[in-house]
C-alpha cells in the first residue's frame, strides 16, 4: 500500500499545477491550513482558482490572502470579500478593484452545500437561500411546495488542503472543536485530499472508529506539523 | 429638532429584543447589537445559541488567559466551555439554520423595507461585501428579527419603503427593533408597535422613510 505520510510539506505540494482548483477551510482564524498554504505558496503554483470562506484577512499570519497577495490567485470562490471594517484593504480588495482578480461571492451555508455536492455526487441542487438578491439573478429557479428556491450547482476542485487535530496512518482524521467547520467537507470533496496534523499521526487502530469525522478514503496524503511549523 | 433628542442605548434595544426569545428556543446572533442579546436572557430561561462557526450551545465569551484557540464563535470570539455544547461541520451548521431548526436570528440591517425586505451585506460604494451566513438565515430561520439604530451615521432613514442596498433576503423580517422604536412589517406596510419614551409616532415617522401605520395599542416600548 502506498504510504499517505509526507515527510514535508512542500513534498505533500509539489504536483499542484498551474491552473488547479483548491480548496482552504477555516473560519474566524481557527482550522485553517496554514503550512499547506505556506508551501503552496513557496512552491509558485499560478493562476490557480481558491475556494474559501474568507479571502485573506489583515494580520500576519499565512492564509488563502498570502496567495491571493502573491499574484497566484485568479479567481476566488467566497462568502467574505470585504475586511470587517471600510478602512481595511487586503490584497484581495485592492486586486479586485484593480480587476486583477475574479471573484464570486456565495452564502456560507450555499458554499458549504455545494462543496458536499461536489463531494457526493450529487449534480446540483436548490436553496431557498439567496432567492429575491442580486445573486440568483439568472440562475433556474423553481416553486417546490409554494417556496421559491434557486438551482446551484457543486464546487469541484483538485486539491483541499486540511488542518485536521488527529489522524492515523490510514487517513482517518478527527478535528477540535470550531476547527472542524470547512474542513470535513473539503476533505471530502478535492480529487487530492492533503492534510497537515496538529498530533502525533498514530498506527491504524488507535483512533475510536466511532470518533472518526473524515473516514480515510477522503484522505491522500497526510503531514505531521513539526515542532517548529505553524501552530496558531 | 427631531435628530438631536435622546434615543435608546444598545444595551436597551437588545433588553427589548431579548424578551423575543423564547424559552428552550435556538437562537443565532448576529454581530452588533445582537451579540448583546444574550445578556438580558431572563433568569428562569434557558436559550440555546447556534454558531455558523459550529458550535451550539455558545455560553459566555472567554477571558483573555483562558482562551482555547480552537473554541469560537461566529464573530471569532473565544467562548468560554460550558456543558452540552455540541460540534459540527459547516454543511451542519447550515443544515440547522435552512431546514428551519432555528428558532430565531437576530441580525443588524442596513436598510429594512416596510415589506420585510433586508439589507445587511452590502454598501454598493464599498464595492465588496460579506454574506458570510445572512442569506442562509434570512432563508432559513424560522423567525427574522433586525435588531439596529434607527437611522445611520448621517441620520438618514435605515427603515424605507424600498431598499436602496442589495438585498440579502426579501419579505424576511418579521420585527425590527430600533433605538427609537418596535415596528412589524407587514404585507399591508409597517406597523408602528412601539415607541421610545418620550418619543411620539410623529416624532418616529419623521427618522422613517417608509410611511408607518399606527398600531391601535401603540405602546411605550415594553422592558
Amino acid at each position: 500500500m502506498k504510504n499517505k505520510i509526507y515527510q514535508s510539506f512542500d513534498a505533500a505540494m509539489a504536483d499542484v499545477a498551474d491552473g488547479s482548483v483548491f480548496m482552504s477551510p477555516g473560519f474566524g482564524g481557527v482550522g485553517i491550513p496554514r503550512n499547506l498554504l505556506a508551501a503552496l505558496h513557496r512552491q509558485g503554483a499560478r493562476d490557480l482558482t481558491g475556494v474559501s470562506n474568507n479571502t485573506g484577512t489583515l494580520d500576519e499570519k499565512v492564509d488563502v490572502g498570502t496567495l491571493i497577495a502573491a499574484g497566484q490567485v485568479k479567481k476566488m470562490y467566497a462568502a467574505f470579500t470585504a475586511p470587517t471594517h471600510p478602512s481595511q484593504v487586503t490584497p484581495f480588495v485592492q486586486m479586485y478593484n484593480n480587476d486583477e482578480i475574479d471573484a464570486e461571492l456565495v452564502p456560507q451555508g450555499t458554499m458549504a452545500e455545494r462543496i458536499r455536492a461536489a463531494a457526493s455526487g450529487i449534480g446540483a441542487f436548490y436553496t431557498p437561500a439567496s432567492v429575491g438578491t442580486e445573486l440568483a439573478e439568472g440562475k433556474e429557479h423553481r416553486e417546490i411546495n409554494g417556496r421559491t428556491y434557486v438551482l446551484e450547482y457543486p464546487i469541484h476542485a483538485d486539491y483541499a488542503l486540511v488542518r485536521a487535530w488527529r489522524a492515523d496512518t490510514f487517513g482517518n482524521l478527527q478535528f477540535r472543536m470550531a476547527a472542524r467547520n470547512f474542513n470535513p467537507i473539503m476533505a471530502m470533496a478535492a480529487r487530492i485530499t492533503v492534510a497537515e496534523v496538529e498530533e502525533e499521526i498514530v498506527p491504524a487502530g488507535e483512533l475510536d472508529p466511532d470518533k472518526i469525522h473524515v473516514p480515510g478514503v477522503y484522505v491522500d496524503r497526510l503531514v505531521q506539523i513539526p515542532p517548529d511549523g505553524i501552530w496558531d | 429638532m427631531v435628530a438631536e433628542k435622546e434615543r435608546l442605548e444598545r444595551e436597551v434595544v437588545a433588553m427589548r429584543v431579548a424578551k423575543e426569545l423564547p424559552d428552550g428556543g435556538y437562537v443565532n446572533l448576529g454581530i452588533g447589537i445582537p451579540t448583546l442579546v444574550s445578556n438580558f436572557i431572563a433568569d428562569e430561561s434557558v436559550v440555546f445559541y447556534h454558531s455558523e462557526s459550529g458550535v451550539l450551545n455558545c455560553g459566555p465569551l472567554a477571558e483573555e488567559d483562558e482562551q482555547d484557540i480552537d473554541l469560537i464563535n461566529a464573530g471569532g470570539q473565544f467562548l468560554q466551555p460550558v456543558d452540552g455544547m455540541a460540534f459540527f461541520n459547516t454543511v451542519d451548521a447550515f443544515a440547522m439554520i435552512r431546514g428551519g431548526h432555528v428558532d430565531v436570528t437576530v441580525l443588524g440591517a442596513h436598510q429594512v423595507s416596510a415589506r420585510g425586505d433586508l439589507a445587511n451585506w452590502m454598501l454598493p460604494e464599498r464595492g465588496v461585501g460579506n454574506i458570510g451566513g445572512a442569506m442562509d438565515l434570512a432563508a432559513g430561520a424560522r423567525q427574522v428579527i433586525v435588531a439596529m439604530e434607527h437611522t445611520d451615521r448621517q441620520n438618514r432613514p435605515k427603515i424605507v419603503e424600498d431598499c436602496t442596498y442589495p438585498i440579502t433576503g426579501k419579505g424576511c423580517v418579521s420585527l425590527i427593533v430600533t433605538d427609537l422604536a418596535v415596528l412589524q412589517p407587514t404585507p399591508e406596510g409597517l406597523v408602528l408597535k412601539e415607541v421610545a419614551p418620550g418619543w411620539s409616532a410623529a416624532e418616529v415617522q419623521e427618522l422613517t422613510d417608509a410611511r408607518l401605520i399606527i398600531a391601535p395599542d401603540l405602546k411605550e416600548y415594553e422592558l
